[in-house]
């Protein structure tokens, strides 16, 4: 054996580092089990006005679930595609961003929009069908209603890259904002998902993304969609922190996600939220779910129901009451009636409304266009106003 | 003392970005490298690795990115390194690019600036040559805009990046080395900034006229040189913007020859030619002498760099079109 002298020895550990960091990946990596402070020690300290507040707008919210998906059987909605089991994960969704953030939600988060205090009706416009986007998203910091999948995404990082540009910019004027992302398992395996956490991760932009894992897209089971060990690891390949939590714990979804959004306030980097839950409902109106899963795996979930979860818990610290039980329950029978009111009138939509807004200014082909259809209608109208007058006669 | 089309464009960029801090570009190996055909040079150096920002390599992410800076407030300048690596932006595109202003009743525009080098005539190899504007062009809530000067190039782009609504900025990658009689100070100064959506006519002509865009006006300014020999005087209009359309220009142009060649070179089934032949047909019909002709690129995937010139519209390709105009009558 020869002992090489140091000096001469050839580098065998390998090229220099540059290609880049390497980290650490066990503080990113998710607990092996989901969050949970519901039946834990942890739900004694909890703040006990939270959790009366998260009751009533959990309850509030099964109503809202179940008023529209009535609206649908009325024909008053064209679709609608119900969170209802999903409840906890949208309400806290909604309840642990400040004013100056921002929410992504896909098109079946309407409920998470209400919460921050849209008019149902407003919320609900995509589903009725009289135009595209019914709130304004910047007095509300809601992007519309994203249909295509995890296409919002990169738009929350890109929103909360901008604000962090500006702050940089005028340190005055800079608004320590995040962004929260909602997407489900079905859209994690989109491309837009990835890049999104990917850009997200590299910029270390203030954003959260919130993974509303109910088990099915649509009809495919998540064992067909991912074989990840559970889709919070996936922040770990984009150098993020992906952490699980039980999606039907209330206390455990504000606890986590409000922990997430206050990690990315402070410019420690993006969050990869998991949460488990399931959809009660079927996809939407349209679906048969007796298709695709038994009714004992959907009856096992009931038992598991996040509202059914909180009220036990409450009743049994002392926190709510029969009397407490029905107060909640007549300001949901009051929001289901507002409700009801909004849409008592049928929705009207102005014709010229097709070109107002497809461009700031209209161009000269879509002015003509607009006026040719102008001139159809008032011919219509001129020949119906005649019709009625012949009949007269 | 002459300016390139790059210097050109790299002039409107930094002059865009000095006017407005909103302005930001992003894209793929635009900051130390300054783009690879060198567009964005020196921006990361003036306005910093942050204004002037290399993303990771994925282009539905910059444009989805883009969206989100967009919606705050920012006006993003996306650079998609070639025609064919832009479509994985499509969904980005078509979905909430071109729909945003429309889906939010008019609340939110996305003054966003998407430059795509495009087309062939570089010997480039497979994915580096396609003309992609009929996707663009087919989609409500863009406009599309293509420079084919130098001066224009940097008119163009200030009027595109002032915009308050996406502009696919095409850029003939075929015309980037084509240079114009400016010294790169004077293109601030000596260039006009065009209004997007007014077409020029380049060349008045008497017999017929060549309507084209882009990578192909020198090929008609250089088809209308020779047509002189052939007794023929052909006016040249220069679309410079595919949407919106130029209606007015165009049809004064077809009128006053009362015949007329659409030349492109992207494939012509379906392509924009075919919109603009129909459109001509339409608003001019009986002031036409023929039908209204097309040069484009056959219907082929892009084809490799040797035999691209058979593909590529040519002078005599142009003048043989300009033959069956029904002379004889």
């Amino acid at each position: 054996m020869t002992v090489l002298d140091d000096s001469t020895a050839p580098d065998l550990v390998g090229p220099p580092n540059s290609h880049g960091p390497r980290r650490d990946p066990a503080p990113l990596l998710p607990d092996p089990e989901p969050v949970r402070i519901l039946g834990t020690p942890a739900a004694k300290t909890f703040d006990a006005e939270l959790q009366r507040e998260l009751y009533r707008r959990l309850v509030l919210g099964r109503r809202f679930n179940q008023q529209a998906t009535t609206l649908t059987r009325q024909g008053r909605l064209a679709v609608y595609p119900a969170s209802t089991g999903q409840e906890a994960c949208q309400i806290t969704a909604s309840m642990v961003l400040r004013k100056q953030d921002w929410l992504f939600p896909s098109y079946r988060d309407t409920l998470a929009v209400v919460a921050r205090g849209v008019r149902p009706l407003d919320a609900l416009t995509l589903m009725r069908g009289h135009a595209h986007s019914g709130y304004d998203s910047y007095e509300h910091r809601i992007a519309p209603l994203s249909t295509p999948l995890a296409t919002q995404a990169p738009h929350a990082v890109g929103l909360a890259h901008a604000a962090r540009l500006r702050a940089a910019a005028d340190p005055e004027a800079a608004e320590e904002l995040v962004a929260l992302a909602l997407v489900g398992d079905g859209g994690t395996s989109e491309g837009d998902f990835h890049e999104a956490l990917n850009f997200a991760g590299v910029l270390g932009a203030p954003v959260v993304f919130l993974v509303q894992n109910n088990g099915y897209a649509i009809s495919v089971p998540l064992a067909s969609q991912s074989a990840a060990p559970t889709l919070a690891h996936k922040a770990v390949g984009y150098g993020i922190v992906g952490r699980l939590v039980d999606g039907n714990d209330a206390l455990a979804m504000h606890s986590v996600l409000s922990a997430a959004v206050e990690h990315a306030r402070s410019g420690r980097g993006p969050v990869l939220v998991e949460a488990i839950t399931y959809r009660l409902d079927a996809h939407t109106n349209a679906d048969d779910a007796t298709r695709y899963r038994s009714a004992a795996e959907v009856d096992a979930w009931r038992a598991r129901d996040p509202l059914t979860l909180l009220e036990r818990h409450l009743r049994a610290a002392g926190l709510l009451d029969d009397a407490g039980v029905a107060a909640t329950a007549r300001a949901a029978e009051e929001l289901a009636t507002e409700i009801r009111t909004q849409f008592d009138n049928p929705p009207d939509p102005d014709p010229d409304s097709l070109f107002t807004h497809v461009y700031a200014t209209p161009t000269s082909q879509l002015r003509e266009q607009a006026a040719e259809l102008a001139a159809r209608l008032d011919a219509d109208a001129d020949a119906a106003a005649d019709d009625a007058e012949d009949e007269a006669r | 003392m002459s300016t390139t089309m790059v210097a050109a464009l790299n002039t409107a960029l930094r002059d865009s970005m000095r006017a407005d801090a909103n302005v930001h570009v992003l894209g793929e190996d635009v900051g130390a490298l300054g783009g690879v055909f060198r567009v964005t040079d020196g921006l990361a150096a003036e306005f910093g690795a942050q204004r002037c920002l290399d993303t990771p390599l994925a282009e539905a992410g910059i444009l989805g990115t883009a969206v989100g800076m967009a919606m705050y407030g920012l006006r993003p300048v996306v650079e998609m390194q070639f025609d064919a690596f832009a479509y994985p932006a499509f969904e980005q595109v078509f979905s909430h690019v071109a729909k945003m202003r429309n889906r939010t009743g008019g609340r939110m525009g996305l003054p966003i600036t998407i430059r795509v080098p495009y087309g062939g005539g570089v010997g480039g190899v497979e994915h580096h040559s396609d003309s992609s504007e009929a996707y663009y062009a087919h989609t409500p809530g863009l406009h599309v805009v293509t420079p084919a000067t130098v001066a224009d190039s940097y008119g163009l782009l200030r009027s595109a990046i002032a915009s308050d609504d996406p502009v696919v900025f095409l850029e003939p990658k075929r015309l980037y080395w084509s240079a114009a009689d400016f010294s790169p100070a004077e293109i601030s100064t000596a260039a006009q900034v065009p209004p997007i959506g007014r077409a020029m006519v380049r060349r008045p002509g008497t017999s017929a006229t060549l309507l084209t865009y882009g990578p192909s006006l020198p090929v008609c300014l250089e088809a209308a040189a020779a047509a002189r020999s052939e007794g023929w005087d052909l006016a040249v209009v220069d679309l410079r913007s595919l949407v919106p359309f130029d209606d007015e220009t165009v049809c004064a142009a077809v009128r006053a020859t009362g015949r007329a060649v659409v030349v492109h070179e992207a494939a012509g089934f379906a392509g924009v030619g075919a919109e603009i032949a129909a459109r001509v047909t339409e608003r001019c019909f009986h002031h036409l002498a023929a039908p209204v002709l097309r040069v484009t690129g056959y219907d082929i995937p892009y084809p490799p760099p040797m035999l691209e010139k058979h593909h590529l519209p040519s002078v005599d390709r142009i003048l043989d079109a300009v033959a069956r105009l029904q002379w004889e009558q």
